[in-house]
């Protein structure tokens, strides 16, 4: 008894030396998002889950939530929280509604022309930030709680897309416009065609999937290179390289999936580049790294000398463009603004960043932790979905999941201690 | 036996790596004015810690013997159902409840499981009374000056029937009307049989009131006078409190002072933010030399660390006036980046609470105050900065893995000089090290003080604030005595001596 113990307790010391230098609740939920595929897939009807149709559906279902998941895993990482981002995607949905679709009997907006479908876009956006401004102007300079101040703007918001749609749906959106939502990369498989691929394979999906491949390991390589140029402690070899493997597995695999279906969506072409700049903007970025020490410990940021208040504002103003960004992607999925839009998307949001690891004191957090969070939420809905169980039940587990993942994550730091 | 009614015997608490109190024992008669002193960090705050069962029994060596039976206090609750009551620095009322509520806070009058308000108010007027506070109970506690905030407290000492009462510096945030009106109050209830044990730095004070007075220094209680039989005067007890040999921990070291004024601070005055009539910076004139080490000597709430802040980009109090001279030109500061550009730095003297991000690691925290330098391209080129920090941990010596360690896991000596190396790198001037070496053990003393003379070697103007003597004496060049905000004295290093700078730091306004 005793010296299986003790052989167990090698094991473990063993697994835990060789593990050392590994993020284990990054590379956790990483796993535990594998897990729920590999679960679905053989627990819902015909493996629905992982049809190519319901992997496409998956990325445009959950892609408007993880752009929200973007900018509030960086007002949560400050010590703040934003719960008005479902009304204001509404809001934005509205004002690119009137922006781009003239409709007939609008009172008050004759005067201004029907856009064209890229000018209303960024119209959009701008009108997103300037809400972004208003936020960050009562939390920052005026020193209300943003709990409060986007309490406030949760209704204030709802109440204007309300007053801008005049209680009816403004649609339908012109097709470019639309396709931001719905539409996909070379869908009719033009290059496919010219290559002479079988035809159920789109060729421009796969050329896309290979390149970000290539990306993927062109990016770890080089920061290995360089961290181990500067002696910088790296992952163990063959851990990096058994993670690179996985990961690119698992790219090829939805790649592949995708290029079965439709194609790439544009909306995953979009994700992908906002995964990309604000994980830069937080790791490389003075801006990233004041946030972080903002929310890490508010009197030292202040007395390091970095501006505050400064910081605070401009975290809103992203969080309303990146609101806009979301509603727009609403707007053009349901090819129609409406006032009850993005309605409880905030709760989504925000559950997304504390089971993708954030810190509810704040000063921790991620980008990629927030979206792989956003994807356990998309992938056990939609599971659900597709083996019938209830809302009732649906909204019960949901809630399980978030709690129970940020227990583990204030009990993993109460043994660290 | 039976007059006494408190007796420590032996007390030892240790902390990791720092023995905090060593073998002291102290003895109360029942109605006596039992005064304790000692610098900062002597100990003082942890004996009472230990007798109110903050540490609790078993977390010390030593009995506490009270009213003749052992105690074995677990928390403050069961002190204070033994009538012994802790009145701390920082009062424990909440502002915005009243007089009456606060005196009976977790405490209440019930009738029924009730709160009988009308019996509440009546025994608060008792109370208030006893203490000489004429107010309406129905009053809330913000309204009310500290002087009867401070009367409050006491009221609601005796409201748990008190019969030990500790009191933390209660004067140190009180004008002479308040003051006297506390200690008479104190006689007065000595008369009644309550004990009492004040710890001040008043020394005056505690001349006039105490009966016996306890010294305490490096964890060890050093003598107890009887201040009657004795004679005792504020000479003697500075004597007490100071008296302490040499020895080799401080790092011998040749200054080449001499060098072109690096700061000059002209007329600096600074407000109270909460209290904008209270001056808490007076008029303070100072300069510093290239490589020089100033000390500022002060007792806490003199104004060191106020006069540090404000000068430190205004970072504390409000109507700040007064001129900044840094290497002879006048330089305009209103933000803490202007400071820092400006050449300045201040390392805090609570690096938990205002200089470090605990939760990240040691690359970053050193890092973060001149993160500009490493930015290329728009983007920080953190490898640089692991290089950068790498350095530091070399250089400083600090004691971890890798600088991707998290700071909070660090010991206080390791924390001290991450801090350090964050203003190091920033590359000032003049450097405002607030108690650098507070709350950390010897050796690691040792390496701060090299540190420090090798910054004024290399020809930084350097400012220490302490309020250990020896700290001061050890290191500094000259040293500035500072008391309620007015600089009360300068001394060079040739003349420094403990008693002299205590003078100067006990020195109170208007009796100069």
């Amino acid at each position: 008894m005793s010296i299986t113990n003790e052989k167990k307790a090698s094991f473990l010391d063993n697994l835990r030396s060789r593990l050392e230098g590994v993020n284990l609740r990054q590379n956790g939920i990483f796993l535990a998002l594998i897990g729920l595929i590999i679960f679905f897939a053989a627990t819902t009807p015909n493996a629905a889950s992982i049809t190519p149709t319901n992997w496409s559906n998956l990325v445009v279902q959950n892609g408007y939530i993880l752009v929200l998941a973007i900018g509030m895993v960086m007002v949560i990482i400050a010590g703040h929280i934003d719960l008005s981002v479902g009304s204001v995607a509404a809001f934005i949905g509205a004002v690119a509604g009137i922006l781009v679709v003239r409709p007939l009997e609008q009172d008050g907006w004759e005067w201004l022309p029907a856009l064209p479908w890229w000018a209303g876009l960024i119209g959009a956006v701008i009108v997103g930030a300037i809400v972004g401004v208003w936020q960050g102007f009562w939390v920052a300079y005026v020193g209300i709680p943003a709990f409060i101040v986007t309490l406030a703007g949760m209704l204030l918001f709802r109440g204007l897309a309300l007053m801008t749609l005049q209680n009816s749906n403004i649609g339908p959106f012109p097709d470019e416009f639309r396709a931001i939502g719905n539409g996909f990369l070379d869908k009719e498989n033009a290059l496919g065609a010219a290559i002479g691929l079988p035809e159920q394979y789109n060729g421009t999906a796969l050329l896309v999937t290979l390149i970000g491949i290539l990306a993927i390991w062109f990016q770890a390589l080089n920061k290995r290179r360089a961290s181990i140029r500067y002696s910088q402690p790296v992952e163990p070899r063959t851990w990096f390289y058994v993670k690179n493997a996985v990961l690119t597995v698992m790219v090829a695999y939805v790649g592949f999936q995708l290029a079965n279906a439709n194609g790439i969506p544009f909306t995953l072409i979009l994700l992908t580049f906002l995964i990309v700049v604000y994980s830069v903007v937080m790791n490389k970025t003075t801006f990233g790294r004041h946030i972080y020490a903002i929310g890490g410990n508010l009197h030292a940021a202040t007395l390091s000398g970095i501006n505050v208040r400064r910081v605070n504002f401009w975290l809103f103003v992203n969080m309303g463009a990146l609101a806009a960004v979301s509603g727009i992607l609403i707007a053009a999925r349901m090819n129609s603004a409406v006032p009850k839009a993005g309605d409880g998307f905030e709760l989504d949001a925000i559950s997304s960043v504390f089971i993708g690891g954030a810190a509810v004191q704040g000063g921790v957090g991620t980008v990629v932790g927030s979206m792989v969070g956003g994807l356990i939420q998309g992938v056990l809905g939609n599971g659900m979905n597709l083996n019938s169980v209830g809302i009732d039940a649906q909204m019960t587990i949901k809630g399980m999941v978030l709690l129970l993942a940020v227990a583990f994550d204030v009990w993993s730091k109460r043994r660290g201690k | 036996m039976g007059t006494n009614i408190l007796e420590m015997r032996s007390i030892t608490k240790t902390f990791p790596g720092v023995i905090a109190l060593d073998k002291v024992s102290l003895t109360v008669e029942r109605g006596e004015i039992h005064a304790i002193c000692g610098e900062n960090g002597a100990g003082k705050s942890t004996l009472m810690k230990v007798l109110s069962g903050v540490y609790p029994h078993g977390s010390y060596e030593g009995d506490i013997v009270y009213e003749n039976d052992v105690m074995s206090f677990k928390n403050i609750r069961e002190s204070e159902a033994k009538g012994i009551v802790i009145i701390h620095q920082e009062l424990a009322l909440s502002p915005y409840l009243s007089i009456a509520e606060n005196i009976f806070l977790n405490n209440e009058i019930k009738k029924n499981g009730l709160i009988d308000w009308n019996k509440t108010g009546q025994e608060a007027q008792l109370l208030m009374a006893r203490v000489g506070l004429i107010e309406n109970p129905n009053t809330k506690v913000m309204d009310i000056g500290v002087g009867k905030q401070q009367l409050v407290e006491i009221a609601k000492a005796l409201s748990k029937r008190v019969k030990l009462l500790i009191l933390d510096e209660p004067t140190a945030a009180l004008n002479d009307e308040d003051s006297a009106h506390l200690l008479s109050l104190l006689r007065h209830l000595k008369d009644q049989g309550i004990s009492c044990i004040i710890i001040s730095h008043k020394l005056n004070e505690i001349a006039a009131i105490a009966d016996k007075t306890t010294i305490i220094r490096d964890g060890k209680a050093i003598e107890t006078l009887d201040m009657k039989a004795d004679h005792v005067d504020q000479e003697r007890i500075i004597k007490g409190m100071v008296g302490r040999e040499m020895d080799n921990r401080y790092p011998a070291h040749e200054t080449n002072v001499g060098g072109a004024e690096i700061l000059r601070v002209e007329n600096w005055t600074a407000h109270h933010p909460d209290d904008p009539n209270r001056v808490v910076v007076d008029n303070v004139n100072i300069h510093v030399r290239k490589g020089e080490i100033v000390g500022l000597a002060g007792i806490m709430g003199a104004g060191r660390t106020e006069f540090a802040r404000s000068l430190f980009g205004k970072s504390w109090g409000t109507n700040i006036s007064g001129k900044v001279f840094v290497n002879g030109k006048e330089i305009q500061v209103t933000t803490i980046k202007q400071a820092i550009d400006n050449g300045l730095a201040y390392a805090t003297e609570d690096r938990k609470r205002f200089g470090l991000n605990l939760i990240d690691d040691i690359k970053r925290n050193i890092s973060i105050a001149s993160l500009d330098d490493f930015v290329k391209r728009g983007l920080v080129n953190d490898n640089e900065e692991f290089k950068v920090a790498s350095e530091y941990r070399t250089s400083m010596n600090i004691k971890a893995p890798s600088v991707l360690s998290v700071v909070g896991k660090l010991s206080g000596g390791n924390q001290q000089k991450v801090v350090l190396s964050q203003w190091i790198n920033v590359k000032p001037e003049v450097l405002i090290l607030d108690e650098p070496t507070r709350g950390i053990d010897v050796g690691a003393k040792y390496e701060i003080y090299t540190i420090i003379q090798r910054l004024a070697d290399e020809g930084k103007g350097v400012i220490v604030i302490s309020s250990e003597l020896p700290e001061l004496l050890g290191i500094c060049d000259r040293i500035y005595a500072i008391a309620e905000g007015c600089i009360t004295g300068e001394v060079s290093k040739a003349e420094a001596n403990p008693e002299l700078l205590m003078k100067y730091m006990t020195t109170e306004k208007g009796s100069k």
